[in-house]
């Protein structure tokens, strides 16, 4: 392969280039501040140098597992053809089999994190597994399908709403709901599929757009749902029936000099759905290299070649936006006991232009572009904490450059059939 | 080749298929006879209606009158009118198009396993829970995805995307894609347009390995004269959507009515 060893042989000169970019992109967000107290902007400009060391060495260390990696490939197979495109490691991260070792470090590694966090950074982390959920989801319907769907907070609501709904009048636990949100969420789905069957592109973003804001009108403006006051006091998920933080809390605090603060069912909450994302990460995966995947990717492509080699698109639409929708049922149930209190303003048009963007950030059709956009956009706000006001409009820039410098996403997609076979 | 009875067996039929689209008759009460495992060849000036044909036989069109009966096997027939392209698909009749439509984003070997779709049955549980039938199922589809790309000669470009290959592959992918349905007839669009001579040269080749390799009958839209004769058993002219002529290359030829709706009347 004699295009990409030549691309790796000057790492040194990549490292600093991607440094350069991280600092250009990252400018805005790491380097200005503004102080909204005395209404001044202030410039850190000593992060800039902590910055640019971090993206070099970081860019280093990528390129020397990319390089390793490809031997590795490259010895056991010499002269085979997978002459693809440039393939990096991040892209082949989750495609290979023998990462598991990797993989598992890690998930031990989130597992245990939460224990030594603040509850802040736990909201944070916990928040983002949720997007990763919800991007996870509509990836199917946007990056695999080609639907665009600008709806889909719409979903996510069902979840929460299902969670909050039952729980405020029957008192059904959160063991009972999860199920139940996400198969009220997939039905949700298919109502809003069977319409829309015969919609492709532009006209369906319009019908999946209305979708959304019925249904947020229908939560603001329904008595059944305490309307815009929203519903509160939602209980956290149960633990056999136990208080975590009461049974468990002393002995971690005086035994393993834990936070004493710390709030054990918020950490449970995290660890439910740390669990929810590998399954539907494992699931992500299956399905994109099944036949079901398949035919959403072919659906996709060319609808017309689709249909000429046996594939329904009717079918394959429904089954897309159906299982799409209770990945967001599944979320919302979760956010739902996350935040305890929910409202018809925490579904609406711009959290669904939120996930979207997760999906187009991170790359369409990408699952680990997807978990990497996720982890980004919802860290972001965060950081922008200060500069609350220009959110979007940073967003929106960021969008822009994306768009023009690398318009497949943070990790692109990587049809990995080839490499399986 | 195959004995000579095998090939007095009608596959596929029209009975008076007339398809207008507003005002304009694009077919005209067309009936044709296709046999089994032979090929037959559609020509015929442009505007004839061959392609609104093929489109009527696998379903892009709803004929407007007429039947389409096809005969799956020498015991079973059925009508094809008015229903939808994948059923007719999943029936056994895979189609190129004049303007090849692959899926450009996905590898050349994902393409063909797309063709393969009708041949598997795993649905969601399968995809979810990978059990041994989907197992089994997904290994036997990529192994023969692969020996058709081998035996085709795509076998290198198989993890290239479809649309960084170049335009005789991509024309040969598209068939090959056709073929991984196992379909019972073969309907090639224009399998030659814009192709050089040399690769209208392999394309023959693959028509008659085809053929010979997977028994299944072929019918073409052509108008590169010179294929059509060679590989051709039958041939039906159309023009303005009536069929003027059905016959072998040798009659049609020298039919005067082919002649004239290609060269123009002769001056009386």
């Amino acid at each position: 392969m004699p295009q990409i060893s030549s691309k790796t042989s000057k790492p040194v000169l990549r490292a600093l280039f991607s440094a350069l970019w991280l600092a250009f992109l990252a400018l805005p967000i790491l380097v200005f501040r503004v102080n909204s107290i005395s209404g001044i902007i202030e410039y850190q400009w000593s992060r800039l140098p902590k910055l640019l060391a971090a993206g070099f060495l970081a860019s280093l260390l990528w390129n020397y597992f990319q390089k390793r990696h490809l031997l590795k490939q490259e010895s056991p197979k010499a002269g085979s053809s997978s002459a693809g495109p440039p393939i990096t490691w991040a892209d082949r991260f989750l495609a290979r089999t023998d990462r598991y070792r990797w993989l598992s470090l890690l998930g031990f590694g989130l597992m245990v994190l939460p224990f030594f966090c603040s509850p802040y950074a736990v909201k944070i982390l916990t928040t983002a597994l949720i997007y990763i959920t919800l991007g996870l989801g509509l990836n199917i319907v946007v990056g695999v399908s080609g639907l665009l769907h600008l709806g889909y907070a719409a979903f996510f609501a069902v979840g929460a709403y299902v969670y909050g709904l039952l729980n405020y009048y029957f008192g059904w636990g959160f063991w009972v709901c999860l199920p139940l949100g996400t198969l009220s969420a997939a039905l949700a789905g298919l109502l809003l599929g069977l319409p829309v069957i015969r919609l492709t592109g532009d006209y369906l973003a319009i019908v999946t757009l209305g979708f959304g804001e019925i249904v947020r009108l229908l939560l603001t403006n329904s008595s059944l749902t305490m309307g815009p006051r929203g519903i509160g006091n939602i209980p956290p998920p149960g633990f056999f029936g136990l208080d975590l933080n009461e049974k468990f809390r002393p002995f971690l605090v005086e035994h393993l000099a834990l936070n004493p603060y710390m709030d054990l069912n918020k950490i449970w909450i995290y660890l439910i759905i740390l669990l929810i994302v590998v399954l539907t990460t494992i699931a992500a995966l299956r399905l994109e290299n099944s036949r079901l995947g398949r035919a959403w990717l072919a659906l996709r492509e060319d609808e017309t070649a689709c249909q000429s080699v046996g594939i329904s698109p009717s079918q394959a639409k429904l089954t897309a936006l159906t299982l799409g929708s209770s990945f967001a049922g599944l979320a919302g149930v979760v956010f739902a006991a996350q935040i305890t209190f929910i409202a018809p303003s925490s579904f609406s048009f711009m959290d669904s232009i939120y996930i979207l963007t997760i999906v187009v950030l991170g790359g369409m059709g990408s699952i680990s572009g997807v978990i990497a956009g996720a982890a980004v956009i919802s860290c972001l706000p965060e950081f922008l904490r200060e500069a609350e006001e220009y959110r979007f409009l940073i967003f929106g820039a960021l969008m822009v450059l994306m768009m023009v410098y690398r318009p497949q996403g943070l990790i692109r997609s990587v049809r990995s059939v080839c490499s399986r076979s | 080749m195959s004995p000579k009875n095998n090939l007095s067996d009608t596959i596929l039929e029209t009975k008076a298929l007339t398809m207008h689209f507003g005002g304009l008759m694009a077919l005209n009460s067309v009936s044709l006879k296709i046999q089994r495992l032979s090929i037959t060849a559609l020509i015929g000036p442009n505007g004839a209606g061959k392609t609104t044909l093929f489109n009527c036989l696998t379903g892009l069109y709803k004929p407007s009158g007429g039947q389409i009966i096809f005969n799956k096997s020498s015991r079973e027939s059925l009508h094809l009118n008015g229903r939808a392209p994948y059923c007719v698909s999943r029936l056994g009749l895979a189609r190129t198009f004049q303007n090849i439509r692959l899926f450009n984003n996905l590898t050349v070997l994902e393409n063909v396993l797309i063709g393969g779709h009708c041949r598997l049955k795993s649905g969601l549980w399968g995809a979810l829970f990978r059990g041994r039938k989907t197992k089994k199922e997904e290994k036997d589809i990529l192994e023969y995805s692969h020996s058709l790309l081998k035996n085709y000669g795509l076998a290198r470009e198989a993890g290239s995307l479809a649309k960084n290959l170049p335009y005789g592959a991509q024309r040969r992918l598209e068939i090959i894609r056709a073929l991984a349905a196992g379909p019972s007839i073969l309907l090639l669009d224009e399998p030659a347009a814009g192709l050089n001579l040399a690769e209208t040269k392999e394309l023959e080749e693959i028509i008659e390995k085809v053929r010979d390799l997977e028994k299944l009958t072929i019918i073409l839209i052509e108008h590169d004269m010179s294929l059509v004769m060679s590989i051709s058993h039958q041939i039906h002219v159309l023009d303005y959507g009536r069929l003027i002529a059905s016959g072998p290359p040798e009659a049609i030829r020298c039919d005067p009515q082919v002649i004239r709706a290609y060269l123009g009347a002769a001056a009386s």
